[in-house]
């Protein structure tokens, strides 16, 4: 494995060929904001909320996607990207029905944390408030299209690692939205296993667990890139 | 089919074309068809059969001549005329030979600016050969280009005319044709493929349409010859769904080729195969993009995806993939045939060659033009296009479509260049050009193309997904009245985010519009927001009687 | 555009359906030609049905969230059956120059949105973005024929005619 060295906001790192930026910059203690991204399944560079500024490319890159280069310069955390990214936070917001005081994730939720961090007080933007439905029809779990933020996390976590595929969007553009099989309700679904990792993945209260009150229910996100590594690093315990 | 073959059948097609006292060309293409087309080379062809002249007359459907608004268009081989409104009832005129006096009326004027002022390559055949005989093509020319290159060229010396010839591609983009081939050509794998991009998705653009409907064989040559130069031996045409009569011909044409082994194995006795398929498009301006294309031919969802890996490295199921659009294909044979350095002295040091447009709006000539690479806008609209019916101003031209921009009345004198039309906000898109007179309001304009957008934003990345939305939010709301200063400060914003953020140019692209208008037409946006007032008079505005001012405090 | 039969007489459908096996075959059941056997399946069923949907999952041995993923991203499918009569309205730049807008309000008033069939099932409505005809703009496509530089009057005439309230 050949090494890479480059700048990340001024720090001098290393990664290997082929490894992203993000994951670089994460080794290193530069965590940049994220909400496609998660550890253990493909990326697919959705959100934009990674775009960084590489020195002499015109074009704001995605770090999630863009691997690491020699002599790379790297920034993550300028005013425009700051800006950029608090406008994709109030396009989430201002697009579905997020209400965190009567989430069960509140709390734990990685768009609320987004938004703290960002410092975003309030949206400028309008809210559009769509009409949209809350599915329990599962035994133990449910999905809220309320607070769905379409970043494609749970399809590929179903689709890669429990084999099953489940998920998948229909439609498209402002109109797509997240459905099990052939659009019936999730409890009625052929391929699901109820395996719940795409319960596990998802970042805001979207998909939850049944039974759990507000601000109850805590998610565990790492528990993936674990079991995807599992058996290449035989190490099956945490 | 060899060569020798080739030339043969040409010179006998030539020879049968010339014993015939009348050939009548009646245009069949998509414009004049839906003016009533088909009823008058129906009415030809039983006046031909009633009068027993079958010998000595002929009548054939051709690709689009370019006048649509003046259409049905028919025209005769003998004298070259071209006949305007032709209806079924002048049949008898012209199958008789009648033409030049009976209708002369409608006769066009061949020197008028509009025919005198263009300069045909890619729509050479256009209303001259039979799109749905190969004979025809044969006989003009037609695969001797394929023939030179693949049996007198090597892959990269074609490349080399390619590169020579600094044709840039016509799909929106302007990427040098040669490189792109030549990088595919590099990729040391077997498997490679063409892509034809057909999807021409920008709304008021029919060129590529008209190119496939009026010469299909050209568009099959150039991806042969570019199959043989980067080692592909399988092509796809990626069709709009809505083009019907386009497929259709396509798939005659493809037919046809195959039958005479232009295309298929062992072309002109050489080792080189070539098949190519068709696949057909489903309703989605995005499929345009190349990696959103590649995904709809492999049966997925037709959302981009990011770049790089660019297509020529890793394209349809991972191979490298040469993607090019319907005019760039069709650029191709005339460039083997005559050389790069022939279409090199065409156009501008930058932008070599020839454009088609498509015009349309408040412009006399609606229809199909191809011009030389920097032709003035002035020359475009005013001289060929006829100007803006009943005696109404120019207000802008818009060029690009959903990625493009409009053009004020100072930069009539531009010339038409990718360099060009970039400086002034604008891009030369794939050739849609859409006049604009004072009836036109161009916050509403740009409401349009935001509505374009949103609708057909694959949803994949947020900025585009929810940008689109809220950027239409707000340009309806100004065109209704609704909206203060703060709304056009965010709806800057918002474009700078969806240019420097979005995943794929439909995003990336989308703010062209709002920002050209804003740039040359503030004033408007002004007035609608302040006034409450449509200066075109096309906005439906409450009275200006509740401040905005209020509503900002 | 691709003629749409509509679905009805039984006595025809074992053909549709070997019609749709043949189409499936030749693909050799490849899930990467989904799209052209969903094109297939709608041109012999006139939309698609679930049933339709499960079956060409099964067959091409795709998960049944693909299929309904993609048949529902591109507008050319239609997954409710059609009006008894139908209009393309082209939305194109010219047509939108030359007042589009103007005969879809008509529809939308009088009939249905785009992309929806009344409720009566008379009309089904459908934006399409330049269908080529910029030269008669505005320009809709109804029952398959161009009605030319239409106006709202003539359109609204033409909606009396039919019967539709
Ligand atoms: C949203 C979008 C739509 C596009 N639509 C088309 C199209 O309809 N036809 C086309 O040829 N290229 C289209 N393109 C450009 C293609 O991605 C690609 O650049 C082009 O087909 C390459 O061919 P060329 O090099 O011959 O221009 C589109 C690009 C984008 C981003
Ligand atoms: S920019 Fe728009 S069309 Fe392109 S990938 Fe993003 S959402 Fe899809
Ligand atoms: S984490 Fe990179 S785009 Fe979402």
């Amino acid at each position: 494995m050949s090494v890479r060295t480059l700048e990340i906001d001024g720090k001098a790192v290393t990664g290997v060929a082929g490894q992203s930026i993000f994951s670089v910059a994460w080794d290193n203690g530069i965590h940049i904001p994220r909400l496609c991204h998660v550890g253990g399944v493909s990326d697919v560079g959705a959100c934009r909320l990674c775009m960084v500024e590489v020195e002499g490319q015109r074009k704001l890159v995605a770090a999630c996607m863009t691997p690491v280069e020699e002599g790379m310069v790297i920034r993550t955390n300028t005013e425009q990207l700051l800006a950029h990214r608090r406008l994709i936070v109030e396009l989430l917001f201002a697009e579905r029905n997020h209400i965190c005081a009567v989430c069960v994730v509140n709390g734990a939720c990685e768009l609320q944390d987004l938004a703290a961090s960002l410092g975003i007080d309030h949206v400028r933007l309008r809210y559009r408030f769509p009409t949209l439905s809350v599915d329990t029809s599962h035994e133990r779990f449910g999905l809220d299209h309320n607070r769905c933020v379409l970043c494609s996390r749970c399809i590929r976590v179903c689709d890669e690692v429990e084999g099953a595929h489940t998920w998948d969007f229909s439609g498209r553009g402002v109109n797509s939205l997240l459905i099990s099989d052939l659009g019936e309700a999730w409890g009625e679904s052929e391929s699901c296993t109820s395996c719940g990792k795409c319960v596990q993945v998802c970042p805001t209260g979207a998909l939850f667990a049944k039974g759990k009150m507000v601000s109850e229910m805590r998610k565990d996100r790492r528990f993936l890139k674990y079991i995807v590594t599992a058996r290449e690093k035989h190490e099956w315990v945490r | 089919m060899t060569f020798e073959d080739l030339l043969e059948q040409q010179a006998k097609e030539i020879a049968r074309q010339q014993g015939l006292r009348e050939r009548i060309y009646c245009c069949t293409a998509a414009g004049c068809v839906s003016s009533g087309a088909d009823a008058i080379k129906k009415a030809i062809d039983e006046e031909i059969k009633a009068r027993g002249v079958g010998a000595e007359v002929e009548c054939c459907g051709t690709g689009c001549m370019g006048l649509c608004s003046k259409g049905p268009l028919v025209r005769t081989q003998s004298d070259g005329t071209i006949y305007a409104a032709v209806t079924p009832e002048d049949a008898g005129a012209l199958v008789a030979g009648q033409g030049a006096n009976l209708l002369a009326d409608r006769k066009l004027d061949p020197q008028a600016d509009f025919f005198i002022k263009q300069e045909k390559i890619v729509l050479a055949n256009s209303g001259t050969v039979d799109p749905e005989r190969l004979s025809d093509y044969i006989a003009a020319g037609g695969y001797q280009a394929l023939a030179r290159a693949v049996m007198e060229l090597t892959p990269q010396q074609v490349i080399e005319e390619v590169k020579r010839s600094g044709l840039r591609g016509r799909g929106g983009a302007g990427y040098s044709t040669g490189l792109k081939w030549e990088l595919v050509a590099k990729q040391p794998v077997d498997t490679k493929y063409v892509v034809c991009n057909a999807d021409e998705g920008d709304p008021g653009a029919f060129m590529d349409r008209s190119i496939l409907e009026g010469d299909p064989h050209r568009v099959l040559e150039g991806m042969a010859i570019a199959g043989y130069a980067v080692g592909a031996q399988q092509g796809y045409i990626y069709v709009r769904g809505e083009y019907g009569l386009a497929i259709q011909r396509l798939q005659a044409a493809i037919k046809q080729a195959e039958r005479e082994r232009l295309l298929g194995s062992r072309i002109f006795e050489d080792n080189f195969q070539f098949r190519i398929d068709l696949r057909i498009g489903a309703g989605a301006f995005v499929c345009g993009e190349e990696t959103a294309l590649i995904a709809s031919i492999e049966g997925k969802r037709g959302q981009p995806r990011q770049r790089p890996p660019y297509p020529p490295e890793s394209g349809l199921w991972g191979k490298p993939t040469l993607l090019n659009n319907v005019e760039t294909f069709g650029n191709i044979a005339p460039i083997v045939a005559k050389g790069g350095d022939w279409f090199a002295t065409i156009g501008t040091p930058t932008s070599k060659g020839t454009k088609v447009f498509a015009l349309a709006g408040k412009i006399e000539n609606t229809g199909l033009i191809e011009v030389p690479m920097g032709t003035s806008l002035r020359t475009i609209v005013f001289e060929i296009g006829g100007g803006i019916p009943e005696g109404r101003a120019f207000k802008a031209a818009q060029t690009g479509g959903p990625s493009g921009g409009c053009i004020p009345p100072q930069f009539l004198d531009i010339p038409v260049d990718y360099e060009s039309l970039h400086k002034i906000g604008s891009i030369m898109g794939s050739g849609g050009l859409i006049v604009m007179d004072d009836t036109s309001c161009m916050v509403d304009v740009a409401r349009f193309f935001m509505d374009f957008c949103m609708d057909e934003s694959c949803g994949k990345c947020i900025p585009c997904r929810a940008g689109t939305v809220q950027m239409h939010d707000i340009l309806q709301r100004i065109t209704k009245g609704e909206a203060n200063e703060n709304d056009v400060a965010l709806l800057e914003q918002l474009a700078k985010l969806l240019r420097e953020t979005s995943l794929c140019g439909l995003g990336q692209t989308a703010p062209n519009p709002v920002m050209s208008t804003l740039n040359y037409f503030s004033g408007e946006y002004e007035a609608h927001i302040r006034d409450h007032r449509c200066p075109a008079g096309h906005c439906v505005l409450p009275a200006a009687a509740s401040s905005n001012r209020e509503v900002q405090a | 555009m691709p003629v749409v039969t509509k679905p009805d007489v039984p006595a025809v459908k074992d053909n549709r359906e070997r019609f749709l096996e043949r189409a499936m075959s030749r693909h050799h059941y490849s899930g990467d030609a989904l799209i052209e056997v969903l094109h297939t399946a709608q041109e012999l069923y006139g939309f698609l049905t679930p049933a339709l949907l499960k079956t060409i999952a099964r067959k091409l041995r795709l998960p049944p969230s693909r299929v309904l993923g993609v048949a529902t991203f591109y507008h050319f499918f239609s997954l409710e059956p059609k009006g008894e009569h139908s209009m393309i309205v082209c939305t194109g730049t010219a047509c939108y120059v030359a007042g589009a807008q103007g005969l879809m309000r008509v529809l939308e008033h009088r009939c249905a949105k785009a992309g929806s069939t009344s409720p009566d099932g008379k009309m089904s409505v459908q934006a399409a973005r330049c269908i080529g005809s910029c030269g008669l703009a505005p320009a809709v496509i109804y029952d398959g024929k161009i009605l030319p530089r239409l106006t709202p009057d003539q359109l609204n005439a033409e909606l009396d005619r039919i019967g539709v309230k």
